[in-house]
């Protein structure tokens, strides 16, 4: 199986070499941004346009239902947000205006490829399956994630920036090992921000995956911000093309577009999965909002910027292509809306009346069993709970 | 005299640093525009400019490598970390090469680089936001490593720290970032207690209470508590965490007979165990009991809702206080 992957190995950096990453390089070079190669099927006005690398047959019941997945993930995050404010959770890190993104890359995933998200994949989470609760408990405080990542094949969310790329690139090294690579293979999805870019873990990860052709998918989502930071002061090269220097192809795709981010993450994952190794994907898109409730980006950024992606909205798109092709009643629209406001007041209802973990949970699995440190230390800490029993009595 | 925060006492002893020396810079993640995700760059990349206030690209290990060549250069680099829990992407560059290049170099090279970290919990925050890792830097030789409790300490510290020709890891204690004070920031240096040399806080004479950074103000409201117990405190803010002021603690302690090291940290291998070890050996014939520590249990810091239970307060010092009296 090494040796195997080694061959391929060269084979997909000469790949990258010929093929797409290199000739856009030279393409793009002279371009704002945004004029670059940006994959689009659908554009901010709900028109259909083809790509020739991209063809993407979708059913009607498939769009209605990555329409019903961006307004339920954006209700999530709205009702998260008015917890937050509300005092029910610590903090959010709103996924507002990347709806797109994450619906349509978590969507392209088989049940059996792996995610590695940051701590903004609300809308992947929702497509794995995970119960939004697991999220609200870590922004509640209740949890560190704390839900089976094998349950979903979705890994708890990492807080520190990129480190996840590498465990990506690894958890795709042991799916070679065990000849999961090839017809009916497996792949992974790892996640990370354009700020991360930046972070050493992430070139290594970039290097680890490039020479052992690991079968994974680096999805960035370029919000254009870290936190206060813009692009401008990660990277002078669109992000993209970063991947061919390290051997394997990058692509840009439009991060509004939920059709775009399905078909271009669907071949990425097909490709990596078949032994042709990672790709880099990076989803163009805005933090709609602030880094998290406790961010003021209006200390960083003019308005306009936030007005001209407004425009771009990656929902509304996709409900003016549904009104265009006349693939569904108005009242479809009125019953997502409906069913979002159910999940937002479950969300909701269940937040307000999570309880917190009990007291000694945090001596709970620092090790595989307790140590005698481990027990010591909680006794002492019960007995010490303990000798305030009689007090609060007598008061 | 002006009453200030601590977040705003850092940030005049910042303006002071700039103002006095043009190789001093401020580098890290969001201290420019924003002004830091804790404001203590709160408008300096306005008045010095983004050449001498830098917002770096998002790697910490990035912002202390380079500010290490910056320092070969003849720059002053004060970095920002923006959480106590993201300094370990460039604890590599912190422990292999900052601190040892003095060393290295057989003295003639000097590496003037200030790392500021906010640390400690007690905030609500999510993971790795809420560490207190200053034992692992006061563990490696060639770093000093300091902690103020104080906006009046924070504004001296702060550029004390900027002066010192050896790497200083500068720990601010976060959850009292709001804490206000009276700050004379006229006031020169001259009168300032060295930055190696802890402070006695509140002098008492029954138990000497060793405590930094957030647990400063605790321990002081527990003098006050433990006062009206009939017991007499003696609160010496440590400051200096490597190298130690070993003779205020020994001096204190040779008088109290009795002691308790109170910190945030995990208590298993933590500044109050080399504490301890040395009272031990310096005062053992002068102990009425064992030196007791105050921290955190020998878990992850926990998620926080969970974080009261897990921090040293108010009442687990005096319950420390109360044991030492059992021996």
């Amino acid at each position: 199986m090494a040796v195997k992957d080694a061959g391929q190995a060269a084979s997909s950096q000469s790949r990258g070499a010929r093929g797409r990453a290199s000739r856009s390089a030279a393409a793009v070079a002279d371009r704002p941004p945004e004029q670059a190669e940006l994959v689009q099927l659908l554009t901010p006005e709900g028109e259909r346009v083809k790509h020739p690398d991209y063809p993407l047959d979708i059913t009607a019941a498939e769009v209605k239902g990555l329409y019903r997945d961006l307004v339920i993930v954006r209700r999530i995050d709205f009702e998260a947000i008015a917890l937050q404010r509300q005092g029910e959770l610590g903090i959010w890190a709103s996924l507002l205006g990347q709806e797109a993104a994450q619906v349509g890359s978590g969507r392209a995933l088989g049940p059996r490829d792996m995610a590695f998200p940051t701590y903004r994949e609300h809308g992947v989470a929702w497509c794995r399956g995970l119960d939004p609760m697991k999220l609200l408990e870590l922004f509640r405080g209740v949890s560190h994630g704390g839900w089976d990542p094998t349950e979903h094949n979705f890994h708890l969310y990492t807080i520190v920036i990129g480190s996840q790329t590498l465990h990506a690139t690894g958890y795709a090294m042991g799916i070679q090992r065990d000849g999961a690579v090839g017809e009916d293979g497996e792949a992974v999805i790892v996640y990370f921000g354009d700020g991360a870019t930046s972070q050493g873990d992430v070139n290594e990860a970039f290097i680890y995956a490039s020479v052992n052709n690991a079968p994974v998918v680096f999805f960035c989502q370029n919000n254009q911000w870290a936190i206060s930071e813009p692009l401008e002061r990660q990277s002078r090269v669109p992000l993209y093309q970063r991947a061919s220097g390290f051997g394997f192809p990058g692509v840009r795709v439009d991060g509004n577009d939920v059709f775009a981010c399905l078909a271009v993450t669907r071949k990425a994952m097909q490709a990596a999965r078949e032994g042709q190794g990672p790709t880099l994907i990076e989803a163009y898109t805005y933090r709609m909002g602030a880094h998290t409730t406790t961010d003021d980006p209006t200390r960083y950024r003019l308005s306009a910027e936030l007005e001209a992606w407004k425009l771009k909205d990656p929902i509304e798109r996709v409900k003016q292509y549904l009104i265009r092709t006349e693939q569904v009643e108005m009242s479809f629209f009125d019953e997502v809306d409906a069913e979002a406001a159910e999940v937002g007041g479950q969300v909701r209802a269940a937040c307000q009346t999570m309880p917190d973990p009990l007291p000694e949970s945090m001596f709970d699995d620092v090790y595989t069993s307790r140590t005698a440190q481990n027990a010591a230390e909680r006794a002492e800490f019960d007995a010490y709970l303990d000798s305030f029993v009689g007090e609060e009595a007598a008061r | 005299m002006t009453t200030l925060t601590l977040s705003k006492a850092l940030n005049e002893g910042l303006r002071k640093a700039l103002e006095n020396d043009p190789k001093v810079l401020i580098m890290g993640e969001d201290v420019g525009k924003l002004g830091g995700v804790f404001r203590v760059t709160d408008g300096l990349q306005k008045d010095f400019g983004e050449a001498r206030v830098v917002d770096t690209p998002l790697a910490e290990s990035g912002i202390v490598g380079t500010a290490i060549g910056l320092a070969l250069r003849g720059y002053r680099p004060i970095c920002e970390i923006q959480f106590d829990g993201f300094v370990f992407p460039a604890f590599d560059q912190i422990v292999c090469q900052l601190a040892k290049m003095r060393y290295r170099s057989l003295g003639k090279l000097s590496l003037p680089v200030v790392i500021r970290i906010p640390f400690g919990g007690g905030i609500g925050a999510v993971e790795h936001h809420s560490e207190s890792p200053e034992a692992l830097f006061a563990h490696t030789p060639g770093l000093r490593v300091v902690s103020c409790g104080d906006p009046a300490d924070a504004f001296a510290m702060i550029q004390q720290s900027v002066n010192s020709d050896d790497p200083v890891i500068f720990f601010e204690p976060k959850r009292r970032y709001w804490d206000k004070a009276e700050v004379d920031v006229a006031e020169g240096l001259a009168a300032a207690l060295p930055l190696d040399r802890a402070r006695v806080l509140v002098p008492g004479s029954d138990v000497t209470v060793l405590t930094y950074g957030p647990m400063v103000r605790t321990c002081a409201e527990a003098a006050v508590a433990a006062a009206q117990d009939g017991r007499s405190l003696e609160v010496i803010d440590l400051r200096s965490l490597a190298p130690l002021d070993t003779a205020t603690i020994v001096e204190s302690v040779r008088k109290t007979g009795r002691c308790v090291v109170v910190h945030e940290a995990v208590v298993t291998g933590g500044l109050g165990a080399e504490i301890a070890a040395r009272i031990t050996q310096e005062c053992f014939y002068q102990l009425e009991a064992p030196v007791l520590r105050v921290g955190a249990y020998t878990t992850p810091y926990p998620p926080s809702r969970l974080e009261e239970h897990y921090l040293p307060d108010l009442d687990r010092v005096l319950d420390a206080v109360d044991r030492t009296f059992g021996y």
